[in-house]
């Protein structure tokens, strides 16, 4: 009996990953997106966005306390999540997008655990050295020097966390306050607790957890294999071209020889320390940097790069079958990845249209259904219904409510003998509302009558009807 | 022919279960697990000394941090009752009718006053307040005893019709059928004179003569024209509410043996500013006068 036939342990101990440094075209696009979004991170709490005097002058704000978003010129109330929504869905679909024409292109590059991860290894190499020395250092037995290096690494680690932690509070108060607050140590206590569970969040994910988030935590990886078709470009190793692999003697191939050298560089600088070369897996965030280290051993051996590179699996069954690879554009511009366009570009679409339609006062209507009607003493048949007025405009407005109806029916606002209603600035307001239809007339005798209560701003000409159904005495 | 198991020297034993060849390891139990276990067991036990736990013959034991959850819903209502003090005393100082105007009253009672009116009303009023045959509708424009802020916080206050509050609001209607104050031709008669004034399908026939029984008998509380009298709590015949019905049968029933609805008083279970914010509640709703 052959151990191989044993089944396998249900427990892998996790090996330690230690990436070699890098350079390359791809190494040098991440440095480039890596710099972009922690910039947008850190920097977009701090800009400013005059709204006038009574509302918050910071661009991107969640202000949970008074139930308002703000981006730049666009304010959300809760009414209107929908947008949200909307935005989720388009981020649902771009990711379609991405990963059918260019596989995981999120996880390689612009997910925050890979980009904050690759911070961490940046400042791991500046600390410890390149990972030959890591590896030494991680093997050695503890000394004052291995405790210095570490002190020094986890101290950097921890002021990148709380910095991370501490930009992320910024989004929900206004910025330069919470930061004097923060200082004084008077902020609110969810505040720095927030601090405190981000700040070690990022330091575990980013420096100890690493690539076990995207391997065991994280659903993506799972959900995008099964996205990715034959068509869509991934990070793959040219084995009709490497194999049979062999060392270098005396700087000479064999001829017999495949391209690969076996130097181990793609998997030396693996983050998710995986090896290229056995082919697609499950681990490959497609971060792109074995592409790198391996055609700078193939500039220095002398032979054409791209044997580890870009490409869609349908081109490696081509290219091994002596046939030429489809053109790079054929596999991005595809029915699917169009109609993933197609219906993203809809669905912004429709936003952007919802978005400046919307009117700056919002009615929201709802018949008061205990009882259904209230029959008064001269027989009139009267309806309840409760008006939720919301101004969103800087200042109160008079809010006009009228009636619209084909058959006689009467209008009256609750506690008043005006059918004007104050509603104050950036507010809403909660108006009871009576319909009365006279002794007889065909809405008092009618089980149900559609009408629409009309709500104006007399000063802005705004105009809001919301349909709604009064109920008779049906007899 | 079955395979041999593959085994090595290091696997457990088995439990000496098998089932169609397939033979058990005796795993042990994972580590995390069992850890996890003692932790639970030797945290119950630190819980029962601390908590209440133990159930006793009348009681259970108390635990050493003296915790007590009827205790701290009771310090809660203090709490609540301790912030609510201020605003509470403003509405009993306050004159009846500028509560409505009072913006700080106003939100308290809608509040206050529709969970009162939810809780102790509800049973009988609807929790809609517009009541049930027998019990008045609260939302219409027609009130028994009136529906001004003074004549509802009084009902509330003493009640209708309850024998234990001297102040409550008293009348009794007779029983005509019952008593024989009335013959049954005659009761057929007013009870088709009632019909008439309110506009309902009658026979003229009978209803004429019945205006004379109603003069009569009936006058007296409901007033000549049939429009009822607040001060005894007489109700309007002519309008289109009806708190038992207004058809014949319903009206023959309540002219033979006559009608005695009752409130309790809320004094002394509602405290004086609950009373009010309920009658406030109840006067915003659309009848208030």
């Amino acid at each position: 009996m052959s151990s191989s036939e044993n089944p396998p342990a249900l427990y892998a101990a996790r090996e330690p990953v230690f990436p070699r440094r890098v350079k390359g075209q791809f190494r040098n696009l991440k440095w480039v997106i890596m710099a972009v979004t922690l910039g947008i991170y850190y920097i977009t709490p701090w800009l400013r966005w005059d709204r006038g005097p009574s509302l918050p002058d910071q661009a991107v704000l969640v202000d949970l306390a008074n139930r308002r978003f703000y981006f730049f010129m666009i304010e959300i109330w809760p009414n209107e999540f929908y947008f949200i929504a909307g935005l989720l869905i388009m981020a649902g679909l771009g990711l379609f997008l991405f990963t059918s024409a260019l596989g995981r292109v999120w996880c390689g590059y612009a997910c925050p655990q890979t980009v904050w991860t690759d911070l961490f290894i940046l400042v791991e190499r500046w600390v410890e050295g390149d990972r030959n020395a890591r590896v030494r250092l991680w093997n050695q037995k503890w000394d004052f020097r291995k405790f210095r290096l570490r002190m020094t690494k986890w101290v950097l680690w921890l002021l990148i966390g709380l910095a991370t932690g501490g930009a992320w509070i910024f989004y929900f108060t206004d910025a330069p306050t919470l930061l004097q607050d923060l200082i004084h140590g008077t902020a609110h206590p969810i505040a720095y607790l927030t601090m405190a569970i981000l700040t070690a969040t990022t330091f575990f994910f980013g420096g100890f957890a690493r690539e076990q988030i995207c391997i065991y935590a994280c659903p993506w990886p799972r959900i995008q294999a099964a996205m990715i078709d034959e068509d869509t470009l991934v990070v793959a190793y040219r084995e009709w071209r490497g194999e049979p692999r062999g060392k270098l003697h005396k700087g000479e191939l064999d001829p017999a020889q495949g391209d690969c050298i076996d130097c181990m560089a793609c998997v030396n600088v693996c983050p998710m320390g995986i090896d290229i070369r056995n082919g697609q897996q499950l681990e490959c965030i497609t971060c792109a940097l074995c592409i790198d280290a391996c055609d700078e051993v193939m500039d220095r051996i002398g032979k054409p790069r791209g044997l580890i590179a870009y490409m869609a699996l349908k081109d490696e069954v081509a290219e091994r079958a002596g046939g030429h690879p489809k053109n790079v554009w054929k596999h991005i511009f595809r029915p699917r990845t169009i109609l993933y366009t197609v219906l993203w570009s809809l669905v912004g679409v429709g936003m952007l249209v919802a978005l400046f339609l919307r009117s700056p006062i919002s009615v929201d209507v709802t018949p008061v259904r205990n009882p259904l009607y209230v029959t008064l003493a001269d027989g009139a048949i009267r309806n309840t219904y409760e008006v939720r007025l919301r101004n969103k405009h800087g200042e109160t407005l008079p809010f006009t409510i009228s009636l619209q109806s084909d058959t006689p029916l009467e209008l009256t606002l609750e506690g008043s003998d005006k059918v004007v209603v104050d509603v104050p600035a950036n507010d809403t307001k909660m108006q009871r509302v009576y319909v009365t239809a006279p002794a007889g007339s065909p809405a008092a005798g009618k089980e149900r009558t559609e009408i629409a209560i009309v709500v104006e701003t007399r000063t802005n000409g705004e105009r809001v009807a919301r349909g709604t159904v009064f109920n008779g005495k049906d007899d | 022919m079955s395979k041999r198991p593959v085994t090595t020297k290091s696997d457990p034993e088995t439990t000496g279960h098998e089932w169609d060849g397939i033979q058990e390891f005796n795993n042990p139990l994972p580590r995390w697990w069992l850890w996890t276990f003692y932790l639970t067991i030797i945290w119950a036990v630190g819980y029962t000394i601390a908590y209440p736990a133990w159930p006793l013959v009348s009681g259970a034991t108390q635990g050493l941090l003296g915790q007590d959850t009827r205790a701290d819903v009771a310090a809660e209502i203090q709490r609540y009752s301790e912030a609510n003090a201020p605003v509470e005393a403003k509405l009993v100082a306050a004159d009846l009718n500028a509560i409505a105007a009072d913006p700080e009253l106003a939100n308290y009672t809608q509040n206050a006053g529709g969970a009162i009116f939810r809780t102790w009303c509800a049973q009988c009023h609807g929790s809609g307040a517009a009541g049930a045959a027998g019990y008045p509708n609260l939302l219409d424009n027609d009130w028994l005893w009136g529906g001004t802020m003074e004549d509802i916080h009084t009902t509330i206050t003493h009640g209708i019709r309850n024998t234990e509050d001297p102040d409550a609001r008293y009348s009794e209607m007779p029983k005509f059928g019952a008593d024989g104050l009335l013959e049954p031709e005659q009761i057929d008669q007013v009870v088709q004179y009632v019909l008439q004034i309110s506009g309902q399908e009658h026979e003229a026939a009978l209803a004429s003569e019945g205006a004379v029984v109603f003069t009569d008998n009936c006058a007296a509380c409901h007033m000549e024209d049939g429009t009822g009298d607040r001060a005894q709590g007489a109700p309007n015949l002519t309008d289109a509410i009806w708190l038992y019905g207004g058809d014949q049968a319903t009206l023959t029933e309540t002219v033979t043996n006559a009608r005695f609805g009752v409130m309790p008083s809320w004094t002394g279970r509602l405290s004086e500013s609950d009373i009010r914010a309920v009658a406030a509640w109840v006067h915003s709703r659309g009848g208030g006068e």
